[in-house]
């Protein structure tokens, strides 16, 4: 068991720890990170959760967390976008790239105040492999801390 | 279509690897899915051989306009990850389609009482695409990121029975021997990245210059793919590896071996075949290793008590006969005249007995699944009499038998007479080891033979049965490879086996992407 301090200090860090980990996904194609630097922050909030509660509270968040249908969605997603270049150009082509689809208008060129929607298919794959990472990365933590609690407890 | 093939090799038992895993809890469905995507695989990877025997070789870049845009208009270095297919990628990747499919149709029934099925074909299919994308890649790194990709769920797989202390063994040092190969590969990937800044495998071909930094790279990637392809020094994870992983993960695992030892043969003729003098020193080497691979691994095939270990250590003979072959070719690359009266032969019986073995051990290593199924033993001394009981099995292990021991009119015959009677004309002494240790084969599954299968029938084996279907297809399939092979061995040689040394041999088609640039 760990102390309140820890207790108190997650309640009030891992929604932020989460919500910067969601912010590196989904501006990954702007600035540095990307889907597997942001899955790996948002897992380790999720690790945070986990270690600082008792294994009855961490087993009733977790039980009804899909987390291997997460991994199999972000990897079929991944794929999926892959292959959606396919039909028109190669794999993995970024088909629309400089289109501005699909929201509004194609980003001149040049320095802009901020425009978000430049990176084409750049965005949504640094989402599903956010997903996968994050998905993955905590239910490695969720076993370990799982197989050892139960030898604590034995 | 036709030009999206290499992609969707890779995608497709991608698709299959990633979409196991929701079929938690439903055994059936995912043997089907599994032996559905092999399936289809198998069927991409005999189109992508055609057209690749048609039109020469298939140039496939991710991501470009054109699946063939190798050169965007104004760059002189080619900058997308690409797949370039040639004669002897398609070659290994019908092989590892093949053996797949028959190890997904074997593990039906083989792992059905096991849990976590679901990771099981996931991890298989994973292993599969590992195996492709090292062997259609045109691309350094990408060649490290798809070994990564078979060498991590390979180990995954062989420590899959969990619950056996010596599975979990033989799944780390697997683990091990893949993470230090890949290391050194990595590191020789940055070496010649620095050098020249390209990571094409043909650009980085065409550029090379040989200098000091160049030979420490050729060194490593030498060393660590002879490393993963069991030849001798470094063959100790084979038998481990071999012996603990479910028999329907064998083929696919065997074909990784492989894989290593295709990405041998490409670094050696591919990448640093412009050096005149040293390539044959390390054509040399090569016949040297495959000689001490091929007698060590015999010599202590013959003292194992374990059915399956001591098939794993034939395995590592075998391998030996593969280094010979080719390593043959190798030292006479540069001489036309040598080449053309035995050089190619030589490296055409090497590719040869690469696809050989790989049936004939499939064959061999799920017979003896199969014995482990019915007697839930691998120790020889305690098995006996299971002819009468199991009679296609029998016919299945002395085909197998036969066939590795190389007596006509088998494949493995086939493939190495061709090794004798090229490497006679380098050395005699390499065939005279080659042959005792083809007989030394033999002796030891004589050996097998009669104590797993002759002798009185055990009493504690009375009611033993012969396997399930699934098990028995997957067994008839490569016994019949086995026989075809051996009976018109030219059709397989012309049609596949002498464009893929050819592939090897015009390393300039290689360097120019077939002709694009």
């Amino acid at each position: 068991m760990t102390t309140v301090i820890i207790r108190t200090m997650t309640r009030i860090l891992t929604p932020a720890i989460l919500v910067f980990g969601s912010y590196i996904i989904l501006h990954g194609h702007l600035t540095p990170g990307g889907g597997f630097q942001g899955g790996a922050v948002f897992a380790s909030g999720l690790a945070l959760l986990i270690i600082a509660f008792s294994r009855k509270r961490v087993k009733e968040m977790f039980e009804k967390v899909p987390l291997s249908v997460f991994e199999s969605i972000g990897a079929l997603g991944f794929l999926g976008i892959g292959l959606m270049g396919i039909v028109m150009y190669t794999f993995l082509r970024n088909f629309i790239a400089n289109s501005g689809a699909p929201f509004g208008m194609p980003t001149p060129e040049g320095i802009n105040p901020g425009f978000l929607n430049t990176g084409g298919t750049l965005p949504y794959l640094n989402i599903f492999v956010g997903l996968k990472v994050l998905a993955g990365l905590t239910s490695i933590v969720l076993i370990l801390f799982l197989i050892l609690r139960r030898e604590e407890n034995e | 279509m036709m030009e999206h093939l290499p992609a969707l090799i890779i995608a497709i038992p991608l698709l299959g690897a990633f979409a196991a895993p929701l079929f938690k809890r439903h055994h059936k469905a995912v043997s089907i899915w599994a032996i559905l995507i092999t399936g289809i695989t198998l069927i991409v990877s005999l189109l992508l051989t055609r057209e690749v025997l048609v039109k020469g070789i298939l140039v496939y870049v991710f991501g470009a306009k054109s699946p063939t845009l190798v050169l965007p208009s104004g760059y002189k270095v080619p900058i997308r990850i690409m797949f370039e297919v040639d004669a002897l990628g398609a070659f290994m990747a019908i092989s590892a389609t093949l053996m797949s499919f028959v190890g997904a149709l074997y593990s039906y029934s083989h792992v059905a009482h096991e849990s976590g099925l679901e990771k099981y074909y996931s991890l298989l299919l994973l292993l599969e695409v590992g195996i492709l994308g090292m062997v259609l890649t045109g691309d350094l790194f990408n060649l490290f990121v798809f070994m990564e990709i078979a060498g991590i769920s390979g180990a995954a797989l062989v420590g899959f029975r969990s619950y056996r202390g010596e599975a979990s063994e033989a799944g780390i040092k697997y683990l091990i021997i893949s993470a230090v190969a890949s290391l050194m590969v990595l590191f020789s990937v940055a070496l010649l990245y620095g050098e020249y800044g390209n990571l094409n495998l043909a650009y980085i071909a065409k550029n090379i210059k040989f200098g000091v930094v160049d030979l420490i790279a050729f060194g490593l990637l030498f060393t660590s793919f002879a490393m993963k392809c069991g030849a001798v020094p470094m063959h100790y994870w084979v038998p481990d590896a071999y012996t603990e992983i479910p028999a329907g993960g064998n083929p696919p695992l065997l074909v990784a071996t492989y894989a290593n030892l295709y990405a041998l043969f490409r670094v050696s003729f591919t990448l640093f075949t412009n050096i005149v003098i040293n390539i044959s020193r390390a054509g040399w080497i090569m016949v040297i290793l495959g000689v001490l691979t091929m007698f060590i691994g015999v010599t202590m095939a013959l003292v194992q008590k374990d059915v399956k270990r001591l098939m794993s250590y034939h395995a590592i003979s075998q391998t030996g006969y593969m280094l010979l072959g080719v390593g043959v070719g190798l030292t006479v690359l540069h001489d036309p005249s040598k080449l053309m009266e035995f050089g190619r032969d030589a490296i055409a019986g090497g590719l040869f007995h690469v696809i050989n073995h790989i049936i004939y051990k499939s064959l061999l290593l799920m017979t003896a699944g199969a014995l482990f199924y019915v007697t839930g033993t691998r120790n020889l001394d305690n098995m006996g009499g299971l002819a009468r009981k199991m009679p296609i099995t029998t016919i299945s292990f002395m085909i197998g038998a036969a066939a590795i021991s190389g007596l006509p009119p088998f494949n493995g015959f086939a493939s190495k007479l061709i090794i004798y009677e090229t490497s006679y004309m380098l050395n005699p002494i390499l065939t005279v080891f080659a042959m005792v240790t083809s007989i030394l084969t033999l002796a030891s599954f004589v050996k097998v033979f009669a104590s797993a299968f002759l002798g009185p029938p055990l009493k504690k084996y009375e009611n033993v049965k012969e396997v399930p279907k699934p098990m028995l297809i997957a067994m008839i399939i490569l016994a019949a490879l086995c026989v075809i092979f051996g009976l018109f061995p030219k059709i397989i040689l012309d049609k596949l086996i002498y464009p893929a040394a050819d592939a090897l041999i015009n390393y300039l088609q290689y360097h120019s992407w077939g002709g694009l640039a």
